[in-house]
């Protein structure tokens, strides 16, 4: 930035420099482009997974080998392993999760899946990633302050998170919840872009049962997050004011209340589950219809169940917190409630399921990592049944079994449905294939270490082992040799899903490269950014496509192709 | 299922032991049918040459039934489960039945206190028996907990009582159980709860009538010295 253009110019050896440096920046930093602020999200959300993963790394390492050397970190204290629990939960949910599954293919696909030249207001786009960045490195430096940290759990339950007496880090949790605000702040003005985008600027022809269920499935999850965040908004902004202005909106000496946060928190924190889940599920819809090439079963089901579980997903926070001192008679209410909404998610994996009936399956990478999140995210859903019976959750409450169960649905969520979008859509991000070699070894490499990971940890929790404790020397009964192998067990299987990360960054890199050159639709899919060339250029289409049918045309028995691009005529 | 990791410990620890082999069962089935289904037709279906895809909307009546039929019975499945839940739930949490005795635990960063009644079988007087990390008890005796916290949020967590209450500063929560097993086992603090939580660990101690007797006289007359000056700065 200390480069300005004038001295730039005086010295005309340096003058095709400055002019590419130019370029760089209103191309790659300031740009308003929906593609690339897509990849400015993806590379940050990607950059932030290998953030989180590492601190998976060095808190695993001191499970299976209490007070270890771990090596790139060191030893892990009891304060940096409260600190390394709370940012791995904050960031794969804030800073990964979200960014990738809404922001960035929300912003990648919206435009090109509803056949338009951009978002609607292409600068708030732009503003909403800045934020975002600033919000990441806001986070980040709240490590490197004077105590360190914020250790009280990614929930920050106070009176724990609103004292520094307690928590130990005066300023770290401060810091935290700011840029846990600001992120906020960035999804806020994304979400406003993606709803408006979808309704107003869809193609000529593109009805509402037209649009792709993806694309559906980010707008829902930007609604649900927009009417979601007010009250955890509001709660945070008060717990800002108890860490610094000594308000006692928490503090019961002074006629506040701590389980206020926890409604504020958990009436946010639901839905928010769903705002992460709906578009992995939509990716999921995209792959497996294209590589079963078949029509996706009950596409208004698929929607209308979407939209109940929106709704429902409202009604079901306080089963975190049924046994956090709220009146017993209402864990009944909230385990109606979260058994209800078993069935429109179940229902979701039988239309899912469903669709493979009748097709020709093709087992590329893509849809490996599609199938692999139905499988997997099953295990999630079943395991929840036992968090959200009220009676069996008094035992299972903070164990392992609550950590193994989540797991299973954000791992496939955020890690499974990443993959499945971008193997499956890099050859229109970058126009180039990746290798499908290398794209099995790395699914395969982490798909079995990822159950050997957390199968265990499902039966360290059914042995009562409670969450986020550094050494568990200090309780005897869990300090059994059995379960400290388990612990092991899970730590070995981690490293090795962590190695085989490399394969994947290996395959990347190289395909952008030296990949085989992609061509418009090298999947024969039917949904429109399929027409338009690879890499899409500024603006999308030389001429904006119109829309003659649904999505998921695929093998329709009086048709020469076994696909039918949406902007056929017909 | 539970207990052959955990022993049961009390005496509605059975009943969530149940209530987990009920789910398990359950939600087992349909697990199991799914990925059955699942993978069985990903074998079927793999793309063969000459075999085309069929085209099938999923909309039509007839084919509608393969969706709302599992739907009804995963229905039907989440109304047991749900009674199971409901009951254990109400036998643990809402109902109290009436107390032989009554303990104080209060939580703090990073220790478990526990007041026991002395001889005089009640709270609140002179010969009540305090012990950090120690909560002795009488096997098949009923129990009420008077739950307190000075600090921060804590959880009192017994997994072989299967129980756990959050600790909440400002309010006193009251539960019961009833141990029936006699031995040494765990307490846990199941909230985090500061940079000392993984430190927060108790012992509680089941004894039988007479060896929690002999407990009791021989701690009493220590309380009663201990007791007097405390009481003093709680007047002030």
């Amino acid at each position: 930035m200390a480069e300005s253009i004038p001295s730039e110019s005086a010295a005309p050896a340096d003058d095709h420099h400055g002019h590419e440096e130019q370029s760089f920046w209103s191309k790659y930093i300031f740009s308003t482009d929906h593609k690339m602020i897509a990849m400015q999200y993806m590379f940050t959300g990607i950059a932030m997974a290998l953030i989180g993963g590492f601190m998976a790394y060095a808190f695993r390492m001191q499970l299976a080998f209490p007070g270890i050397d771990v090596p790139g970190f060191g030893i892990v204290t009891p304060a940096n392993y409260n600190a390394l629990v709370t940012n791995h939960g904050a960031i794969m949910i804030f800073w990964v999760a979200m960014p990738v599954l809404i922001a960035a293919f929300g912003n990648f696909l919206i435009p090109l899946m509803c056949g338009c030249d951009d978002m609607v207001f292409p600068k708030i786009n732009r503003l909403s990633y800045q934020i975002f960045l600033l919000s990441a490195v806001v986070l980040l430096a709240s490590f490197f302050v004077e105590g360190g940290g914020f250790g009280g759990a990614w929930t920050a339950y106070p009176p724990l998170s609103a004292k520094a007496e307690y928590s130990l880090t005066p300023l770290g949790s401060t810091i935290w919840l700011l840029a846990v605000a600001l992120e906020f702040v960035a999804f806020l003005l994304g979400g406003i872009n993606f709803i408006t985008t979808a309704m107003n600027s869809r193609a000529e022809g593109m009805k509402l049962y037209d649009i792709p269920i993806v694309v559906w499935m980010i707008v829902i999850a930007s609604i649900l997050f927009l009417v979601s965040v007010g009250p955890l908004i509001a709660g945070a902004i008060m717990l800002l004011f108890d860490q610094n202005l000594g308000t006692a909106f928490f503090d019961p000496a002074r006629g506040g209340d701590p389980v206020l946060w926890q409604h504020l928190f958990w009436f946010f924190g639901h839905p928010e589950v769903y705002v992460v889940l709906l578009p992995a599920l939509g990716i999921t819809a995209e792959i497996i219809t294209v590589f079963a090439r078949k029509k996706l079963f009950g596409y208004k089901t698929v929607l209308h169940t979407t939209i109940a579980t929106g709704v429902l997903s409202f009604t079901v926070w306080a089963h975190h917190q049924f046994i956090a001192g709220v009146d017993p008679r209402m864990a009944h209410v909230f385990t109606l409630t979260t058994l209800l909404i078993s069935v429109p998610i179940a229902e979701m994996m039988f239309v899912y399921i469903a669709t493979l009936y009748g097709g020709s399956i093709r087992l590329t990478t893509p849809m490996l990592w599609g199938l692999a999140f139905i499988a997997e995210f099953l295990i999630g859903g079943v395991t929840g049944i036992f968090l959200g019976a009220s009676g069996a959750d008094v035992y299972f409450h903070d164990t392992y079994f609550v950590l193994a169960h989540f797991h299973y649905t954000f791992f496939p969520i955020a890690i499974i449905g990443t993959f499945a979008g971008l193997t499956f859509w890099f050859p229109k991000m970058f126009g180039r294939m990746m290798n499908e070699r290398l794209g099995k070894i790395h699914f395969w490499g982490s798909i079995i270490p990822f159950n050997f990971i957390f199968i265990p940890l499902f039966v360290l929790g059914m042995g009562g082992q409670h969450r986020r404790i550094f050494d568990y020397s200090n309780f005897p009964e869990l300090a059994l040799p059995w379960m400290q192998d388990i612990r092991v067990l899970a730590t070995s299987a981690l490293l090795v899903m962590i190695s085989f990360q490399v394969v994947f960054f290996y395959n990347f890199i190289v395909s952008l490269r030296r990949g085989e050159k992609a061509g418009k639709n090298p999947w024969n899919a039917n949904t429109l950014e399929w027409t338009t060339e690879s890499p899409p250029p500024h603006g999308n289409w030389k001429e904006l496509p119109k829309v003659y049918r649904g999505p998921y045309e695929y093998s329709l028995p009086d048709r020469e192709k076994d696909y039918w691009p949406q902007n056929e005529p017909n | 299922m539970i207990e052959s990791l955990v022993p049961a410990g009390s005496s509605y620890a059975w009943e969530i032991d149940n209530l987990f082999t009920l789910i398990f069962v359950l939600v087992g089935f349909w697990f199991v049918a799914c990925e059955g289904i699942f993978f069985w037709l990903i074998w079927k279906f793999r793309a063969q040459s000459g075999v085309e895809a069929e085209y099938i909307t999923g909309e039509e009546k007839h084919l509608k039934r393969w969706i709302t039929i599992p739907h009804i019975l995963v229905l039907i499945c989440d109304l047991f489960i749900l009674a199971g839940a409901v009951k254990v739930w109400y036998d643990i949490k809402q109902y109290l039945p009436e107390p032989q005795q009554t303990v104080r635990i209060v939580g703090q960063q990073w220790t478990w206190t526990f007041v026991h009644p002395g001889p005089d079988g009640r709270l609140d007087t002179a010969d009540d028996i305090h012990k950090v990390n120690e909560l002795h008890l009488q096997k098949d005796v009923t129990y009420h907990y008077k739950l307190e916290s000075v600090d921060v949020l804590h959880d009192f967590s017994v997994p072989v009582f299967r129980l756990k209450q959050d600790a909440i500063p400002g309010r006193v929560i009251t539960g019961w159980f009833e141990p029936t097993l006699e031995g040494e086992f765990d307490i846990q603090c199941a909230e985090i709860c500061g940079i000392g939580h993984g430190l927060m660990a108790a012992r509680v101690f089941v004894e039988s009538g007479d060896k929690h007797a002999a407990w009791m006289a021989s701690e009493a007359p220590l309380a009663l010295a201990a007791n007097i000056p405390l009481q003093r700065a709680g007047e002030e």
